[in-house]
């Protein structure tokens, strides 16, 4: 089908006829497309000027040892020009496999895994769990929906605030598992805590996204599958296995990466509910803003760089989740 | 529904427990209270957070958020027209709106034709030009934070709702782009053709034929927009230095200072921002889910 219109599309009335030769294939090709790219011009003049432009000049910048001190800045009226230099790849290798790069990036590196991977498993396993509960016949679902959606409908840097007066110490959560004699640890003091919370904040904010997609995956799997695996004495672990979980591939597969991608690159939860004060909860997103933004003199070259290797993960791994997917012949969402 | 087929034709049901085997859709009592159980459990924990920050809002003290059973004697609405009265909250309305308005409305018209195209034709680059939409999306915001911040320096755009609506656009133009991809593949490309043969070009088609039909998608495609960029703090903190131009996500942090935190008032502002946009939520939520994830299904 799309073919068709595809041809239809190049074929403009009174279109000379082909010949073979190089400058008359392009004539051609402009001709049979120019549509299209026109189509598109809109978008890749603003991504090359708010994306590809800013990338580069990244890229330079990471290769330079420019901070606040040394770049290009105005103070009154006096304008002093940035004085930085090319350092060529030292900021990586500094970065990487420096004198303290355990303590620098791959603590927090191994602590962004954990939170990726803890976060989107909850998030999935809990959305999944709400979406069966709520795709049966039972009264008021769809007063339970309208709650359960509330930590997406209000704004995130709204929730956050609410979950730190409740975190706070001698705040409710506290002030609660004291009443039941539980320990009440320091939850934004601690560091072990402090993940604990941000995990815990950012399953709550997460939770609902997972759960009305995949309730909209349960609602669009054919009901004779159930009938059918009835018909065959499959008991309810089976059926949940067997057509259930299948059925929901492809939501899955989609929501999974999102998760994926959404909680690497989540920057608010941590961000407004830490501030500076935990540079050992600090994912690697939050601890790049934290080098580029949150301390003097701010570290442009070294932030940048810990942009760039972030990209870099993600690029890599979305490449072969892609692929993963495609052999199973699956066609990923997004 | 499936009652009656099924009583018959099942004479190898493991005999663990129960005589017939129970139609589906219809569990035991246990089982339904179990659901309600689990499901009053999970909407109290999803409420309570924001239930909570609605209670303490009403305290007049800064303080009441240690002490909340006190705040049941003193409530009041002091904090709410104080908020209203006496801090930058309509200059954080302006800007807010300014700003996500802005990116909304940059961010879908850009994106419109480029989803079209996309959806409809094949050309040359096509799977790159996808690629590039995927992986920009996914940009995280400490990729592009420091250069932005340089460029927008040369440009003198810091602290500016242009420099601000820009940035934004660097993640709402691909992200439209790709949701609005997915909305016009549900519109049947015959109506294209029949287009076509009317003697329409294809820019006629988009303009008279199908942008009147993806209005829904519009919609769907501008609220995103309008959400997230609402909602985003990095950029906002970074990019905005002076008060009266803060955004929400910005100027609640600004109650809380190293000096003083004056929760009470952060509190009635965090109710007074989240009340109006949960509620346009609310209205547009269904259609949100079915973009979001429509979007992607068709590959």
């Amino acid at each position: 089908m799309t073919v068709a219109i595809d041809r239809a599309t190049g074929k403009r009335r009174g279109e000379p006829g082909q010949r073979p030769g190089r400058l008359d294939r392009l004539k051609h090709a402009y001709q049979k497309y120019w549509y299209a790219y026109a189509m598109i011009a809109p978008v890749v003049v603003v991504l090359g000027g708010l994306v590809l432009y800013p990338l580069v000049r990244g890229l330079y910048l990471t290769l330079t040892d420019a901070n606040s001190l040394n770049s290009a800045r105005t103070i009154g009226v006096n304008h002093i020009d940035a004085t930085y230099k090319f350092i060529g790849f030292d900021n990586y290798a500094d970065i990487l496999w420096g004198d303290t790069a355990y303590d620098r990036f791959w603590s927090h590196f191994i602590w962004t895994i954990v939170w990726t991977a803890l976060c989107v498993a909850l998030h999935y396993c809990i959305g999944l769990g709400l979406a069966l509960l709520l795709n049966q016949k039972l009264r008021g679902r769809t007063f339970y929906r309208l709650i359960l959606v509330l930590p997406w409908a209000v704004p995130t840097f709204v929730t956050v605030f609410g979950w730190r007066f409740m975190l706070a110490d001698g705040g409710i959560i506290n002030t609660m598992l004291d009443a039941v004699h539980l320990p009440s640890p320091l939850w934004l003091e601690d560091t072990f805590w402090q993940r604990f919370a941000a995990i815990m904040v950012n399953t709550w904010c997460g939770v609902p996204f997972m759960m009305v997609s995949l309730l909209g995956g349960l609602q669009s799997i054919d009901s004779t599958l159930y009938e059918a695996a009835d018909m065959d004495g499959a008991n309810a672990w089976q059926r949940f296995r067997y057509v259930t979980l299948p059925g929901l591939r492809s939501v899955s597969s989609t929501v999974v990466l999102l998760g994926i991608i959404w909680t690497f690159n989540q920057f608010a939860v941590i961000f407004l509910l830490f501030g500076n004060t935990a540079p050992d909860a600090q994912i690697l997103v939050t601890w790049a803003y934290y080098l580029g933004f949150g301390q003097q003199p701010r570290d442009f070259a070294q932030s940048a760089a810990y942009g760039m290797l972030l990209l870099a993960i993600l690029v890599v791994f979305t490449s072969f989740y892609r692929r993963w997917l495609n052999r199973d012949e699956q066609q990923l969402a997004i | 529904m499936s009652a009656t087929t099924v009583q018959k034709p099942t004479p190898s049901k493991p005999a663990d427990g129960a005589a017939a085997p129970r139609p589906r859709g219809r569990r035991g009592l246990a089982a339904t209270l179990a659901s309600h159980g689990l499901l009053t459990v999970a909407s109290l924990v999803a409420l309570f957070p924001i239930a909570w920050l609605l209670y303490l809002s009403l305290g007049p003290d800064k303080d009441d958020y240690l002490h909340p059973g006190g705040i049941w004697d003193k409530m009041t609405f002091d904090n709410y027209s104080f908020v209203l009265q006496h801090t930058n909250f309509f200059d954080w309305m302006k800007s807010s709106l300014i700003v996500s308005l802005g990116t909304t409305v940059i961010g879908v018209m850009v994106a419109a034709t480029t989803g079209y195209a996309v959806s409809r034709m094949r050309f040359p680059g096509y799977r790159k030009f996808m690629w590039v939409l995927l992986v920009t999306q996914m940009f995280p915001i400490a990729v592009l934070i420091v250069p932005m911040y340089q460029i927008l320096s040369d440009l003198q755009l810091i602290d500016n709702y242009l420099g601000l609506i820009l940035v934004y656009c660097s993640t709402a133009v691909p992200y439209c782009a790709w949701l609005l991809k997915g909305y016009f593949d549900t519109i049947p490309f015959e109506i294209d053709e029949a287009g076509r043969v009317d003697g329409l070009t294809p820019f006629g088609t988009f303009a008279r034929l199908i942008l009147p039909l993806a209005k829904p998608g519009l919609a769907v495609a501008a609220f995103y927009s309008f959400i997230t960029a609402f909602g985003e703090v990095a950029f906002a903190s970074t990019f905005m230095l002076s008060d009266m131009k803060y955004t929400f996500a910005v100027g609640l942090q600004s109650f809380v200072s190293e000096h003083d935190a004056q929760r009470n008032l952060m509190a009635a502002t965090a109710v007074l921002v989240a009340i109006p946009v949960s509620a346009f939520f609310y209205l547009v939520q269904k259609n949100l889910v079915t973009g979001l994830t429509a979007g992607g299904t068709k590959g």
